[in-house]
This record gives C-alpha cells, sequence and structure tokens, in this order.
C-alpha cells in the first residue's frame, strides 16, 4: 500500500517537480476552504443587499420587535457563539494533543442543534401569527435568509458530528487539520448570524 | 503538523467575555429610543466589531498566513461597501 498514510498522519500533496510551494506553511486543505469561504461570503453579501434594497424601498415594514421574538434570539445568538468558543476549544486542544477535545466538538454540535431547534420554534410562532414566506416582502426576506443561514448550520452540525465520529475512532490525535477546517466553517456560520442578527432582528 | 504557530495560550475566552457584553450592548442600544440613524450606524459598529474579533482569533487570522485574511477580507470588504452605500442611500433620502 505505498503512498497511502496511517490514520492521522500528515497528508501531503507534492508539488511537481520544478515548481515551488507558493505559500509556504499554509496546507492546501485550508487554502481550498478559504476560498469556499470567500464564495459564501459573496452568497450571503446577496442575500442581505437585497433585503435592505427591498426594505427601505417597501412604503410599510413591520416594526420587528413587535413581529419578531427579539429575547429568544438574542438568546440563541449567545448558544451560537458559545458553539463558536467550544470549537475554538476543540481545535485547541487537538493541537495540543488533548483526547477532550473529542467532547469540545461534542459539546458543538448539541449547542448547534439547540440554535436549529430554537430557530424552528421561532419559525412556527411567526407562522402561527399568520406571516409566512408568501405572505409579503417581510415574510419573503425573513424566511429566505434565517433559512439559508438555517441550512448552512444543519450541514455544519452534519459536517462536525462525522468529525465527532472520526474524532472518537482515533482521528485526528497527530494532526488536527481537519478540525480546524470545520471550525474555519462553524466560525464563518457565527459571523453571518452576527450580521444577520444586527440587521434582521435590531434594525 | 501544526497548522498554526501555537506557542502560547490564544485569548478564546477574552473573546468569548467581550463577544458576549457586545451582544448585551447590541440589544440594549436596540431597545434605546435615539435617533434612528445614530441606533443603525452603532448597531453596524457593534456587529462589525464582533464579526472582526470572530475572525481575527477563532479563525486565526491574525495568527495565519497573510494571504487568507486578504482572501476572505476583500470580498468582505465588497460587502461593507455595499451596505454602507444602501444605508447612505437611506439616509439622504430620509426614510
Amino acid at each position: 500500500m505505498s503512498g497511502t498514510m496511517s490514520v492521522g498522519a500528515v497528508r501531503e500533496h507534492p508539488l511537481p517537480e520544478g515548481t515551488e510551494q507558493p505559500f509556504p506553511g499554509l496546507s492546501t486543505e485550508k487554502f481550498a476552504v478559504w476560498l469556499f469561504l470567500a464564495s459564501e461570503v459573496m452568497f450571503f453579501a446577496g442575500l442581505i443587499v437585497a433585503y435592505l434594497t427591498i426594505r427601505y424601498s417597501s412604503p410599510s415594514w413591520p416594526v420587528v420587535s413587535e413581529v419578531l421574538n427579539v429575547p429568544l434570539v438574542a438568546a440563541n445568538t449567545f448558544i451560537l457563539i458559545v458553539s463558536s468558543v467550544t470549537m475554538v476549544l476543540a481545535f485547541d486542544r487537538a493541537e495540543r494533543g488533548e483526547a477532550q477535545f473529542r467532547y469540545f466538538l461534542l459539546a458543538t454540535a448539541v449547542l448547534g442543534t439547540i440554535f436549529v431547534t430554537i430557530q424552528a420554534v421561532e419559525w412556527a410562532e411567526l407562522m402561527g401569527e399568520g406571516i409566512h414566506i408568501s405572505t409579503n416582502l417581510f415574510g419573503a426576506t425573513f424566511y429566505t435568509l434565517t433559512g439559508f443561514h438555517g441550512a448552512h448550520v444543519s450541514g455544519g452540525v452534519i459536517w462536525v458530528l462525522i468529525v465527532t465520529i472520526k474524532a472518537f475512532r482515533g482521528r485526528y490525535a497527530k494532526n488536527p487539520l481537519g478540525v480546524e477546517l470545520v471550525g474555519l466553517y462553524w466560525h464563518f456560520v457565527d459571523v453571518v448570524w452576527i450580521i444577520l442578527f444586527t440587521i434582521l432582528y435590531l434594525i | 503538523m501544526a497548522t498554526t504557530d501555537h506557542k502560547q495560550r490564544r485569548p478564546y475566552l477574552q473573546v468569548f467575555a467581550a463577544l458576549t457584553v457586545l451582544t448585551a450592548i447590541e440589544v440594549g442600544v436596540a431597545a434605546l429610543a435615539i435617533d434612528k440613524t445614530v441606533q443603525i450606524v452603532v448597531l453596524l459598529a457593534l456587529a462589525a466589531a464582533k464579526a472582526t474579533l470572530v475572525a481575527l482569533f477563532f479563525m486565526h487570522l491574525r495568527y495565519d498566513h497573510h494571504i487568507l485574511a486578504i482572501i476572505g477580507g476583500f470580498p468582505l470588504l465588497l460587502v461593507v461597501i455595499m451596505i454602507v452605500i444602501l444605508m447612505a442611500d437611506r439616509v439622504s433620502s430620509g426614510q
């Protein structure tokens, strides 16, 4: 099995002979994840700018603090921030070779699941008040933005769970890159929510 | 392979405390009956501060190769420009 590497070993992607590593010390995988995140920035930028354009060109718009459950979502924002902390601690412990990183990963997945569940509760409340995606422009933009973000969190939870399962099977003990990559995505989703919370709920 | 230089403890818990305090301030500012334009500017600044803290410390842009900050930062700059122009338009049109 020449050419394959043991689980957890450093993966190398040798460049063709005669070429130089353009960014020494930077892994190809991390570079790729950042390029992906840059494309995600523009994806959410399009949605956010569309929301602002629609909102401020509409003759009327609901008073968000009356329609939306701001205290509940503020608590949910705090939960997502805590999940970012557990994620960064997972990478920190994995980098130090401490086995407890697996529990921080698990905590991140649990907190992410709680976030999505609370968002589902919020959606149910809003629909109970008769506001659906097709009700008006507020409903259309609100469900679109929170829906796409929630889908990203859900996808993130699945990715974190996969990494967690691999971690409990002994992966990442020598090379925590996989933990760092899922962490980058998770923090990005947190950053997007920080912006969405302000724009959708506070302004 | 250490993917980042990790010789010293990083201030993760201090950043967590800052994010919590800034979120509480945001909710407080949103509840204040102040000039709407001032309120929007302050809230956007607070959100930008929180996002920057996460990117610098949790996503390690402060410690990592600078090319990553350029990759992530450039589209972010475009987003900020778009939002600022939209908000300026809103203020100037008096809505």
